[in-house]
């Protein structure tokens, strides 16, 4: 199918284009030079074309996110979309259904979405989840930090044996990175206890956080892998942890080579500054600094948005401390030999004073970070707020009018603390761009992604709005209103929404990397990990592997390691 | 006053949610608008019209405006949600989520009613003439906000978990409950004149229960008070004497629980301990 986009203003900042008038010639999927007269017209005049979104960071399938919908009946029933003849029904707001996930995304004009934490053993379980949802190419990334066996490996010092481990895991679960999650942290959650700081012993292990961070981002390297290390901190969701992010950071400066070499996420739950709740404060601006002058570093947000929200991580004593300030309903899970997981509802409520400084934390780091290629743009799906209120968080960064107008209905002690009022910065289109679809795409290493260059795979948003004529900085109602609904979304050459509505449904592809391994390694570690699956597992080893067949549209990358 | 008189033209079969019948669609239409009014028949989208035989002619606000549901509506869901103020009477029997949400005026039922009834209720008062089913008062599955304001009475029997994590209002049982009743109340007044199942006020944090008939045993996560002469409900004074107890202090709480001395007499032992 052939596809010509004609006269809309476009934003690729990958190939540099700001808000130029151009079409876009679109064919088998693949952005083309051009197109025969006989390809479907799309009038863009007086619209915003942009690639088509990628989230680098949100929680869409797998076991938790299911065990998540299983403890939140009360999250479904006032958010019910009925079927329609493409669509199937579903339920749900900060949990939504799968296919509803991905129905979701398209109309926001989402293309591309990251699952960020999938424990290895529960990896088929996200595999077969993310098969349902439909329209978006999606991975996920495999939480490893906490993983016995790369624990063994790391204390002993057996870097690249580690390292051809996780390239086999990478390859045998059809992950795309190593994810962190609380190094140490989580493996002493198994006897009830946590690491405060990144030298605090791990005693079965006899290994600290920073030297499984250091140990993964040289694993990382070697394998040459397309994402760099995607690190959720130590002593996330309490107040003063802006120091451990901070720390966390430096501990692998020196193995940086002028490239990226670590990813924090969700920076507004490790951006607290203060030593309690009631001394708390944004620890926004030191992090801020600390990334401006050390280019080694991306972040996403985390930014929250009011609301109802489902906390759900991998961080089990993190989930563990919110059960207990909150009350709430709690869910609490083990991974044997590779981690845990907690799920915990929460309301992110605008009087509440440590609400309110969370929200401002997110905003401070967005407008404060200089460079918009390392910062990008995540309400950590769902633990912040759902994605469907991308948009919102977008009016924020810009129109400082959007924030002042949020900020006089929130707690006003939280208001006084924060620098957010002093900040005038406001993002333009082309800076929205960079942080929801071109750096995202850059830093995940996706090539075909994120931008609309000649070769680039064919997935573009178009929004209803004239970037020419709206003043974003005033009229941030209509930026808001129009980007929740795309008027147009294209996936893979195919058009798959109309006028905010999913006119096609077919299922996206899942990319996954294949680390190059010299044979006689992989065999020998193949015995190694036969043997230590005996004595750490209740599952075999033939069961633990995943099929390629099991994947509904499977995309290896081969990435070639110095193995 | 307006009066309109909704008939079931069949008896109905497949469930039916019918949130559209209250005073506040109903009051200033023509009947022609009102019989246009959606429904759902199952999975089937519908039309007031097509499920019931409408006549009368309602009141220009919702106020006076008087429904009268002749026939029995054992089926239907949700009658008056969201209902601000007027009247619905149900000359039959009715099912689940009645009064879902309503603000307020007034729902009468002259046979049984289904369970969730005045389910997240903020007002208003909902009267059953026969028995009632599980969850009244209650929040929606999974919820933790239920009634806040209102009355609900029920002249016969109830479910269980009557006033399941209830805000304020008050409940009144004429009959008996099942078990639970009270469970994760914050607040508000229940009141059963007949006896309970047990469990009465499982993890309560606070509010009033009171039992004037007999009660199985008292959770041990309760501490006994003192005997009481009388327990007040609404401004009335209900004779005694009482067992007063605290809890449920797995859930550090602070709720009354009351207990008729005179039906218990298994539960002297306790009178020890005033000693």
């Amino acid at each position: 199918m052939e596809i010509l986009i004609k006269n809309g203003y476009v934003y690729d900042p990958i190939n540099k284009i700001d808000g130029e008038k151009m079409d876009i010639a679109v064919k088998d999927g693949k952005i083309v030079e051009s197109v025969g007269s006989n390809a479907k017209v799309i009038d863009a005049s007086n619209m915003l074309v942009m690639p088509g979104g990628v989230d680098i960071h949100s929680h869409i399938a797998g076991s938790k996110v299911n065990s998540g919908r299983i403890l939140r009946p009360e999250d479904h029933y006032k958010d019910v979309e009925p079927r329609t003849t493409v669509t199937r029904s579903g339920v749900g707001y900060t949990v939504p259904s799968s296919y509803t996930i991905g129905y979701r995304y398209a109309k926001l004009g989402y293309t591309t979405v990251i699952e960020a934490a999938s424990p290895p053993l529960k990896t088929r379980h996200t595999h077969e989840e993310l098969n349902d949802i439909p329209l978006i190419d999606k991975t996920c990334y495999l939480v490893l930090d906490n993983n016995w066996i790369v624990l063994d490996y790391l204390s002993q010092g057996e870097i690249d044996k580690c390292a051809a481990f996780i390239a086999w895991i990478l390859k045998a679960l059809k992950g795309y990175a190593i994810k962190i999650v609380n190094p140490g942290g989580v493996e002493l959650w198994g006897w009830g206890r946590n690491v405060e700081s990144l030298d605090d012993q791990v005693p079965p292990f006899n290994i600290t956080p920073r030297e499984i961070v250091r140990g993964l981002c040289k694993i990382n390297k070697i394998l040459n892998l397309p994402h760099t290390i995607h690190l959720h901190t130590n002593n996330l969701g309490k107040p003063g942890n802006y120091r451990t992010t901070i720390e966390t950071m430096d501990a692998v400066k020196d193995l940086a080579d002028g490239k990226p070499n670590i990813h924090v996420t969700h920076v507004q739950f490790c951006g607290y500054g203060g030593d309690t709740w009631i001394t708390l404060r944004s620890g926004a601006p030191e992090i801020a600094k600390y990334v401006n002058n050390h280019p080694h570093v991306t972040i996403d947000l985390g930014q929250v948005v009011f609301g109802e929200a489902t906390t759900m991580t991998g961080d089990g004593p993190f989930q563990f401390i919110l059960q207990s300030l909150t009350g709430n309903k709690w869910k609490n899970a083990d991974v044997e030999a590779e981690g845990s997981a907690g799920i915990v509802p929460y309301k992110f409520k605008r009087k509440n004073f440590v609400n309110a400084i969370q929200w401002t934390i997110g905003l401070e780091l967005a407008l404060l970070i200089k460079d918009p290629w390392r910062v990008f743009l995540t309400t950590d799906h769902p633990n912040a707020g759902p994605f469907t209120e991308y948009p919102r968080v977008i009016a924020w960064l810009m129109s400082t009018k959007a924030r002042e107008k949020t900020m006089e209905r929130i707690n006003k002690r939280a208001k006084k603390r924060s620098v957010l009022p002093s900040v005038d910065r406001e993002y333009t289109f082309y800076e929205i761009a960079i942080i929801t679809r071109a750096a995202t795409a850059k830093a995940l290493n996706l090539t075909n992604k994120g931008h609309l260059g000649v070769g680039a795979d064919a997935d573009i948003a178009i929004y209803n709005i004239n970037p020419m004529e709206v003043n974003p900085s005033k009229e941030y109602k209509k930026v808001r209103k129009a980007l929740r609904r795309a008027a147009y979304t294209i996936k893979g050459g195919e058009i798959i929404v109309k006028d905010g509505e999913i006119v096609k449904s077919f299922v996206g592809e899942t990319f996954w990397v294949k680390p190059t391994m010299p044979e006689e390694l992989e065999k020998e570690i193949l015995r190694e990990v036969a043997e230590k699956f005996k004595e750490y597992y209740t599952v075999s080893l033939e069961n633990y592997i995943i099929g390629e067949h099991e994947l509904a549209r499977s995309r290896s990358i081969t990435v070639n390691t110095s193995l | 006053m307006g009066e309109i008189i909704l008939k079931p033209k069949v008896a109905f079969k497949v469930p039916i949610i019918a949130e559209t019948i209250t005073p506040d669609n109903f009051a200033g239409k023509s009947i022609k608008e009102i019989e246009d009014l959606e429904a759902w028949e199952g999975n089937r989208k519908t039309t007031l019209g097509e499920l019931f035989e409408i006549t009368g002619a309602p009141g220009e606000t919702p106020k006076d405006t008087k429904i009268i549901i002749e026939g029995d509506v054992k089926k239907v869901k949700k009658i008056g949600c969201k209902m601000t103020d007027g009247e619905i009477i149900i000359k039959g029997s009715v099912g689940m989520y009645l009064g879902e949400e309503m603000k307020g005026g007034k729902i009468t039922v002259e046979g049984d009613a289904d369970s969730w009834i005045g389910t997240r209720m903020k007002g208003g008062q909902i009267e059953v003439k026969g028995n009632a089913g599980d969850y009244i008062g209650a929040p929606y599955r999974g919820d933790t906000k239920g009634m806040k304001k209102g009355t609900i009475i029920i002249h016969g029997n109830a479910g269980n978990e009557v006033g399941c994590w209830m805000r304020g209002g008050t409940i009144i049982v004429k009959g008996n409950t099942g078990l639970f009743p009270g469970i994760h109340m914050k607040k508000g007044t229940i009141l059963i004149e007949g006896d309970c199942a047990g469990r009465c006020g499982a993890m309560m944090k606070g509010g009033k229960i009171a039992v004037l008939g007999y009660v199985p045993s008292i959770l041990p996560s309760f501490t006994f008070e003192e005997i009481k002469k009388s327990f007040k409900i609404k401004g009335e004074k209900i004779k005694g004497p009482f067992y007063v107890f605290t809890g449920d202090l797995n859930e550090n709480g602070a709720g009354r629980l009351h207990v008729s001395v005179e039906k218990n007499k298994h539960l002297q032992f306790y009178e020890k301990f005033l000693e």
